[in-house]
């Protein structure tokens, strides 16, 4: 066999150096090193559910105009003295810092009722799984959508109606377009997606 | 014959690399290098290349945390409305195809100066659209609304909305043209010079001529110290102008801002400093693109330092205030403040009561070294543009809001130093009014 030139060993390493490059690069968000992606978003969810639900009871009910009524719940609470941020902001400024510290995974709530039209599903599987999840009290909806190129893992979780003043301060809001919500309704959902690979 | 055309030519190369290479790599001003003209925003510092381009390997991030670098900590301020991190939920992928709203240049784009609108945009005005379409369908107030009046209109703002949410509106519903009393704010350093002195350890006790510690000036220059708020607070020559070795003819910004901090770091922010803070030489009335007095050929080249404004030695507030702004801007809403009704407002010792400072440098809430109070921010394009912008830190002082917008809205008379009325009338007040009439009862 005729040797090669060191011409050819040196193209055929940088060959091989680039082709393990890209797989690097590419195996960077593919294959979630072992775990289910459900049991992944499934436990994601609980700890959000469970920080979620004790801000609403801990905080909001026992401290805002239900309770002690020394906090102001507003959407305008940088605004305000003593305002608190609402539940949903609550949670969407912790979606807003983890998506500083990770591209890992990304999450939001929504409605198909949603107080801020920006909450509505904008996706075509957002829009099936938030109908989903109201059609199906208790159960979740799981699905993979490709957007920008990339494609997801998105979970839909219910968000249910846990205290009071979910269903008070809902129902009675400018711009809700559903209000006779009860304690215990589907109010809307929690998305959580994972990348899988680029595509 | 052919040597010689080769020398002609590698002596051409060589001088026309050299004359690009000198400029690219060893000067300041890189004009060889510029693409495209700077919007009015930027033109002062166009030749600061490195103050946008900070890395010349970077992309669209690069340029982002130049941005940043800048008009971050006013954005967050103003509570922007659409900071970066509402965008980036990949849930919002085929919107950012549209409109690219993480990136500022995808709104504000540089070297365009032709397509730029006041506002340092460089899309059409009916952006608003394409994330909030649903709206003109969603709200009666909104039906039929043009697509690109929601920022025209004196509605809304794409990042400061401070003075126009709903509920801020709901709360300053039906006030009255002009308020009873004007709210006004005692000077930082006067009402808070004990606690001041106490905190730094200086010695505040007022000076007298003896005590000058640089006396052979000229009576004049003296005697301008001795009257003025330094020497009364124990200030001494060689406070600004050092001593000995570190002894400087001439203090710059950089020696005021010993102790007065943030009104140099503001002053810094805005178009009167923003060339010294790029490092590069002082701005000048003559190199400005609004209408001034230039010097004449006889007069001395004006230059904005602290100086320009505050007359040394002497650094009369009141000067500032309105005399030194008018010499130099030459437009008509500085020349009409003469026949304005703000300028009618006299105190009982015949001063304005409202000067130009009052509205483009409104004095603050600060707190300096745990000293609560209120001081003037020197940078007067804060709360120029848009112009609500002013409307909480400057105009609810004194007026309602309803009026305030009004005015602010009506552009011939913002251009007259507002003698008159406003002819426009911004119904979002009465919008407000309507739906919350139909607001159900709740504790929230
Ligand atoms: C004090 C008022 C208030 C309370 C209490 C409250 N919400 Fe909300 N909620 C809002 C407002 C306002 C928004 C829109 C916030 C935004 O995104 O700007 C919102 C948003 C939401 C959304 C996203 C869709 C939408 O409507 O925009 C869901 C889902 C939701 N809330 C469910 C709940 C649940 C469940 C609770 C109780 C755990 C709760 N809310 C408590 C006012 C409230």
């Amino acid at each position: 066999m005729k040797k090669p030139s060191p011409m050819k060993k040196l193209a055929t390493v940088a060959t091989l150096g680039l082709a393990a490059s890209l797989v690097g690069c590419g195996s960077e968000t593919s294959e979630p090193a072992g775990i289910d992606p459900q049991v992944y978003t499934d436990s994601l969810f609980a700890v959000m559910k469970a920080d979620r639900t004790n801000y609403t009871k801990l905080i909001i009910k026992r401290l805002g105009p239900a309770g002690a009524d020394v906090i102001k719940p507003n959407e305008h609470w940088e605004d305000l003295d003593s305002g608190a941020p609402l539940p949903a902001q609550m949670f969407r400024f912790g979606s807003e810092l983890v998506s500083d510290m990770t591209s890992e995974f990304t999450y939001s709530l929504q409605s198909i009722w949603p107080v801020n039209k920006q909450n509505a599903p904008k996706t075509p599987l957002e829009k099936e799984g938030l109908q989903y999840i109201v059609d199906n009290p208790g159960k979740n909806f799981y699905g993979t959508e490709s957007l920008g190129g990339v494609d997801y893992y998105t979970a839909v979780y219910p968000d249910v109606a846990v205290a009071g003043p979910c269903v008070d301060c809902h129902n009675n809001h400018k711009d809700t377009p559903k209000s006779d919500f009860k304690l215990g309704d589907v109010m809307g959902g929690v998305v959580i997606r994972v990348p899988l690979t680029k595509s | 014959m052919k040597k010689i055309s080769w020398i002609i030519w590698l002596l051409v190369t060589v001088a026309i690399l050299g004359f690009f290479g000198y400029e690219l790599l060893f000067k300041e001003q890189k004009p060889n290098f510029l693409p495209g003209a700077v919007t009015h925003g930027h033109f002062q510092i166009e030749m600061a290349c490195d103050t946008c381009h900070i890395d010349p390997f970077g992309g669209e991030e690069v340029l982002q945390d130049a941005c940043i670098n800048c008009h971050g900590e006013e954005l967050e301020k103003s509570l922007d409305s659409h900071p970066r991190k509402k965008f980036t939920d990949p849930r919002n992928a085929d919107l950012l195809e549209i409109l690219d709203a993480r990136y500022c240049a995808s709104c504000h784009l540089e070297h365009q100066d032709a397509m730029i609108s006041d506002m340092g945009v460089s899309l059409p005005s009916d952006y608003c659209y394409h994330c909030h379409e649903e709206i003109g369908d969603e709200r009666e107030s909104h039906k039929d609304l043009p697509y690109d009046s929601c920022q025209s209109a004196g509605c809304h703002n794409y990042h400061d909305n401070r003075a126009l949410y709903e509920d801020f509106l709901a709360k300053h519903l039906h006030e009255p043209n002009i308020l009873p009393a004007m709210k006004t704010h005692d000077d930082f350093y006067e009402s808070n010079l004990e606690k001041l002195a106490k905190v730094t350890g200086f010695d505040a006790q007022p000076l007298s001529l003896s005590d000058a510690d640089n006396s052979d000036e000229s009576k004049e220059l003296m005697d301008g110290w001795l009257h003025s708020s330094h020497a009364e607070s124990g200030v001494n020559c060689s406070q600004c102008h050092g001593s000995g070795e570190d002894y400087v003819e001439i203090p710059s910004h950089e020696n005021c801002q010993s102790c007065h901090g943030f009104e140099v770091e503001t002053f810094l922010k805005g178009k009167h400093g923003m060339r010294l803070a790029a490092g590069l030489s002082a701005m000048s009335p003559d190199d400005s693109k609004l209408a001034m007095h230039k010097s004449g050929s006889l007069e001395e080249h004006k230059e904005l330092s602290c100086n320009s404004c505050h007359m040394a030695h002497e650094f009369e507030t009141e000067f500032a205030a309105v005399d030194a702004c008018v010499s130099c801007h030459n437009d008509e809403h500085s020349n009409n403040f003469e026949n304005s009704k703000h300028f009618s407002l006299k105190d009982e010792s015949g001063a304005n009561k409202v000067t130009c400072a009052t509205c483009h440098m409104p004095k603050v809430e600060v707190n300096d070294k745990g000293i609560k109070g209120f001081k003037v921010n020197h940078n007067q394009n804060d709360t120029l543009r848009p112009n609500e912008k002013m409307i909480r830190p400057v105009c609810l002082d004194c007026h309602g809001l309803q009026f305030s917008l009004n005015a602010l809205a009506d552009e011939r008379l913002v251009e007259s130093n507002f003698v008159g009325m406003p002819d426009k009338h911004i119904e979002s007040l009465d919008w407000v009014e309507k739906r919350n009439s139909t607001k159900r009862d709740s504790v929230y």
